[in-house]
């Protein structure tokens, strides 16, 4: 091995991008999840708006996580993508019609709204679904044979990986009504606060199920968690004590606390997610090791993304400032 | 018959990469026109820019969308149909794909939410600079996409070691040297199609006697542009072509429909290229002009198609067409600026009505000749995946079906159909309602109904409908 170990550094790269993903991405697929049930078509413009500045650069995580994997973990790539041919044809189809639904909800006339309100619901819960089957798809393993995938086009799909694209799903609406609690005022706010601590009882109902049925579904995380009885245990833990936490600042009706505690809740299930799976890139049998891209790459790319991450989240971190606070009913209107 | 995941797979490609290919071309040349109104409107306060540059963001906004979500499909395209090309070209591919996601994607995507929403909550300053990043990245991206194009056509930097591609100077594979030819000529092509919409629609409204102001100023800058842009694109074009003869000459001689190496080759104008006998029909052509564009010399010998055995050749039919389509509007495209730009010399553009209306007329082509470059291009490297390295049925993803790839495959030329027809009919109704007039008051924003952010206000029927009584 080198002196530094490259494929660890990308690890961890790849590890941040998809978690900045998950919480970014998810808060503004949350909102589109929780459109159809938004009070009213105000409401719903106000959601909307909180988002649409942002949301383009949020999912660019995304896109990042596709091409750092090609590029640091092209196994990973190359196996994860056939294997869940169908499931990423739903995941794009669905960001498809909530990205264009955007532009164009505020485009339509009053008859034809309702439409594009329908396809940024359908298009977000789509995506959001897909992904939480990726992750559960990701914890069964794959059937591979050198470094291509050889099983069949549905295996993703079955009740275990059903359920964590259910999980994802509420997840991320739990993330967008925070948001929304953040970003309004008035009526729209209110119906966030009453959503949201039974959201919060959904995710932790999901969280359960999952934490129960994960080491049932894999050999190895059983392995992992009751081997022997180890620290780890004390992620679960911080879970549940982060969901009372949310619980009792919704009460007294704090409209940030909500939020930071659903991220903060996310990263501990996400933690424990890598943990149970560790070192496997694509299970049962392959480590990030073998998975890895030759070191000459991950090392070219590593000094320019070590280089640009900083900036990228300068400026990112910027557009928020810029708009922040709440969404002001009839701002913007920007463009013009 | 079986389906064969392949030929679906080839089809799916092709496919969505041409209904993205064609909002980047617009975008690019949009974005520059954007931030140079910016800049106008930084340095002089004209409200005119200020209007025509919101009109054109709206536009924008709507195309750039459909660019983005188009994209999105385009970087996974690459692992669902063609992982074991993926896989193999990974460590060239990866990074320079995660190059242009770190470089540009980030920059475009995150401005462009400056640029359309920001304009009352940031100085003017830092709106003109959102406006100039976005237009940058959009160039960035496509010199990086561009770069691992072209290193398809033309690889360096590398060798191939148990299949796998291990990269051994990335500056000779990066700059590859295909990418400065294929990098002007789509740029230029991006400017050509941005204006040529800015020009047509502009004309139209003059034509109907509307947003005279704004339309005069759109008309005459992408007019100057425009007769300076064409011609140049014929010039890169044949040095992209000699470029090409060099490293392709097979697709070389596909394009010109050369089936025998020969001196003193014609160019041929017209022909139908018949593969199984090898050989054309109909054929009109001019005895040894095609030696000397290809070699500068009227006895220089021109490969020919029958150099290689018929499994190693392209399709030849959808070649030569392609690139007779996309050199024949570009040199429409070049009279037709070179004649609008003698007209507004003289002062009597405003009063050429046909002029105007061809200008109309030619929105669409920009966008056709694109794409028939790119099938030039594209098809022209067939059955080649990587030119002499890797080969198309080397690089499919082995666990597909038949069945999957065409289930995808209707699905997204079902979402693209009924975003595309969306698209389209927004953009209409954008630009049916035009830009603010010059002189309307400012706007009273408590007046309005409860609105938020969009780079579009709604209401746009209502505007238009007014408009039209
Ligand atoms: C010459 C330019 C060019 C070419 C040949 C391509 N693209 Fe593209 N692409 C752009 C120029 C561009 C752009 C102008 O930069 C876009 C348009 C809208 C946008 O956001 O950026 C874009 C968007 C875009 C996005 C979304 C970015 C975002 O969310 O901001 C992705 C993932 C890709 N592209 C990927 C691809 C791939 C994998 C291609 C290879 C077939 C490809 N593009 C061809
Ligand atoms: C954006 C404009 C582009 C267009 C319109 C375009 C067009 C096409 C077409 C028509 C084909 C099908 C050829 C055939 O199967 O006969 C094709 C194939 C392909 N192109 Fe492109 N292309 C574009 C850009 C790119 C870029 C930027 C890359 C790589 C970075 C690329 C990589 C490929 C690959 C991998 C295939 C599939 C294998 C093949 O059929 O050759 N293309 N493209
Ligand atoms: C005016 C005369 C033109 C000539 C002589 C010319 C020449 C060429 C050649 C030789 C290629 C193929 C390069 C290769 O695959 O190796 C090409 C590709 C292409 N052309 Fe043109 N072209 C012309 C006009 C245009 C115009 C007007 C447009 C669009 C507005 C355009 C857009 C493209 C595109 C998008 C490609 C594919 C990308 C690339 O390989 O650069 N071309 N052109």
């Amino acid at each position: 091995m080198e002196l530094i170990d490259l494929t660890l550094i990308w690890i961890v790269i790849i590890g941040i991008g998809v978690f900045m993903y998950v919480l970014m991405d998810g808060f503004d697929l949350g909102v589109g999840i929780l459109f159809p049930f938004a009070p009213d078509d105000a409401a719903r413009d106000e959601m909307m708006s909180s988002v649409a500045p942002i949301w383009d650069g949020n999912e660019t995580w995304l896109i990042l996580g596709g091409a750092g994997l090609l590029a640091a973990f092209p196994m990973v790539y190359a196996v994860f993508l056939p294997a869940l041919y169908i499931g990423v044809f739903l995941l794009l189809a669905g960001l498809i019609f909530r990205g264009v639904a955007f532009e164009f909800r505020f485009k339509a006339g009053s008859d034809s709204r309702h439409w594009w309100d329908r396809a940024f619901f359908g298009g977000s819960t789509v995506a959001a679904f897909a992904q939480g089957a990726v992750a559960g798809a990701y914890i069964q393993g794959f059937e591979v044979v050198g470094f291509s995938y050889v099983g069949g086009p549905l295996d993703w799909l079955n009740a275990f990986t059903l359920m964590t694209g259910l999980g994802v799903v509420t997840g991320y609406a739990l993330l967008g009504v925070t948001w929304t609690i953040l970003k309004t005022e008035g009526n729209t706010r209110d119906w966030a606060y009453r959503l949201a601590p039974k959201l919060l009882a959904a995710v932790m109902a999901f969280f359960l199920i999952v934490s129960i049925w994960t080491p049932m579904a894999s050999e190895h995380v059983r392995d992992r968690w009751f081997d022997h009885f180890t620290a780890l245990w004390i992620f679960p833990l911080m879970s549940v004590l982060t969901a009372a936490w949310v619980l009792k600042k919704l009460r007294q009706r704090r409209d940030a606390a909500p939020f930071i505690g659903s991220m903060t809740l996310f990263a501990l299930f996400y933690i424990g997610l890598l943990v149970s799976m560790w070192p496997y890139a694509v299970p049962p049998e392959h480590t990030f090791w073998d998975a890895a891209s030759d070191p000459g790459s991950q090392l070219f790319l590593l000094l320019g993304v070590l280089f640009l991450i900083p900036i990228i989240l300068g400026y990112t971190a910027w557009t928020y400032w810029v708009f922040r606070g709440k969404v002001k009913a009839g701002e913007g209107y920007a463009g013009h | 018959m079986e389906l064969d995941p392949l030929l679906l797979s080839r089809f799916q490609f092709a496919f969505v990469v041409s209904f993205h290919a064609i909002f980047p071309v617009f975008t690019i040349g949009l974005a520059a026109y954007i931030a140079v109104l910016e800049a106008l409107y930084y340095r002089t306060d004209n409200p005119v820019w200020e209007k025509l540059s919101k009109f054109w963001i709206k536009v924008f906004a709507l195309v750039f969308g459909m660019g983005v979500v188009s994209g999105i499909v385009m970087a996974f395209q690459f692992g669902t149909n063609w992982s074991t090309f993926s896989y193999s070209a990974a460590n060239f591919l990866g990074p320079i794909l995660s190059y242009e996601v770190v470089t540009a994607f980030f920059l475009e995507a995150t401005f462009l939410g400056v640029l359309l929403f920001g304009r009352d909550r940031v100085p003017k300053g830092a709106h003109l600079f959102s406006a100039c990043m976005v237009a940058i990245g959009t160039f960035i991206s496509s010199f990086w996409i561009l770069s691992a194009n072209s290193w398809m056509h033309t690889p360096a930097g590398v060798e191939l070691s148990d299949g796998i591609v291990q990269v051994t100077s990335w500056t000779q594979a990066i700059f590859n040297s295909s990418l400065p030819y294929r990098f002007a000529h789509m740029a230029l092509a991006s400017f050509i199609t941005g204006g040529f919409v800015v020009a047509g629609v502009s004309a139209w409204y003059l034509l109907n006697g509307r947003n005279l102001e704004t339309s005069r100023k759109a008309l005459k800058m992408t007019i100057i542009m425009l007769a300076i842009a064409t011609p140049l694109q014929l010039v890169v074009g044949d040095l992209h072509g000699l470029n090409t003869f060099e490293n392709q000459p097979v697709k070389v001689a596909a394009m010109e429909g050369h089936w025998n190496t020969q001196e003193g080759a014609p160019l041929i104008l017209f022909a139908i290229p018949d593969s199984r006998n090898e050989t054309n029909h109909l054929q009109i052509a001019i005895p040894k002009l095609g030696s000397l564009i290809l070699t500068h010399s009227l006895d220089g010998e021109v490969t020919g198609l029958t150099s290689v055995p018929p499994e190693d050749r392209p399709p030849v039919g959808i070649v030569f067409w392609s690139f007779r389509i996309m050199v024949g509007l570009g040199i429409i495209f070049i009279l037709l600026s070179l004649a609008s730009a003698w007209q507004l010399w003289h002062g009597r553009l405003e009063q050429s009505p046909r002029l105007l209306r061809a200008l109309t007329w030619m929105i669409p082509l920009p966008f056709v000749a694109v794409l028939a470059g790119w099938f030039v291009t594209e098809v022209g490297r067939q059955p080649w995946l990587i030119q002499d390295l890797m080969r198309l049925n080397d690089g499919v993803t082995p666990s597909l079906t038949g069945g999957m790839v065409l289930l995808t495959l209707v699905g997204y030329i079902a979402v693209y159909a009924v975003v595309f027809t969306a698209g389209l009919h927004y953009l209409k109704r954008v630009i049916t309602a035009g830009p603010d007039p010059v002189d309307a008051a400012p706007k009273d924003d408590t007046a309005r109904p409860k609105r938020p952010w969009s780079a579009v206000p709604t209401g746009l029927e209502d505007e238009a409908a007014k408009e039209r009584s």
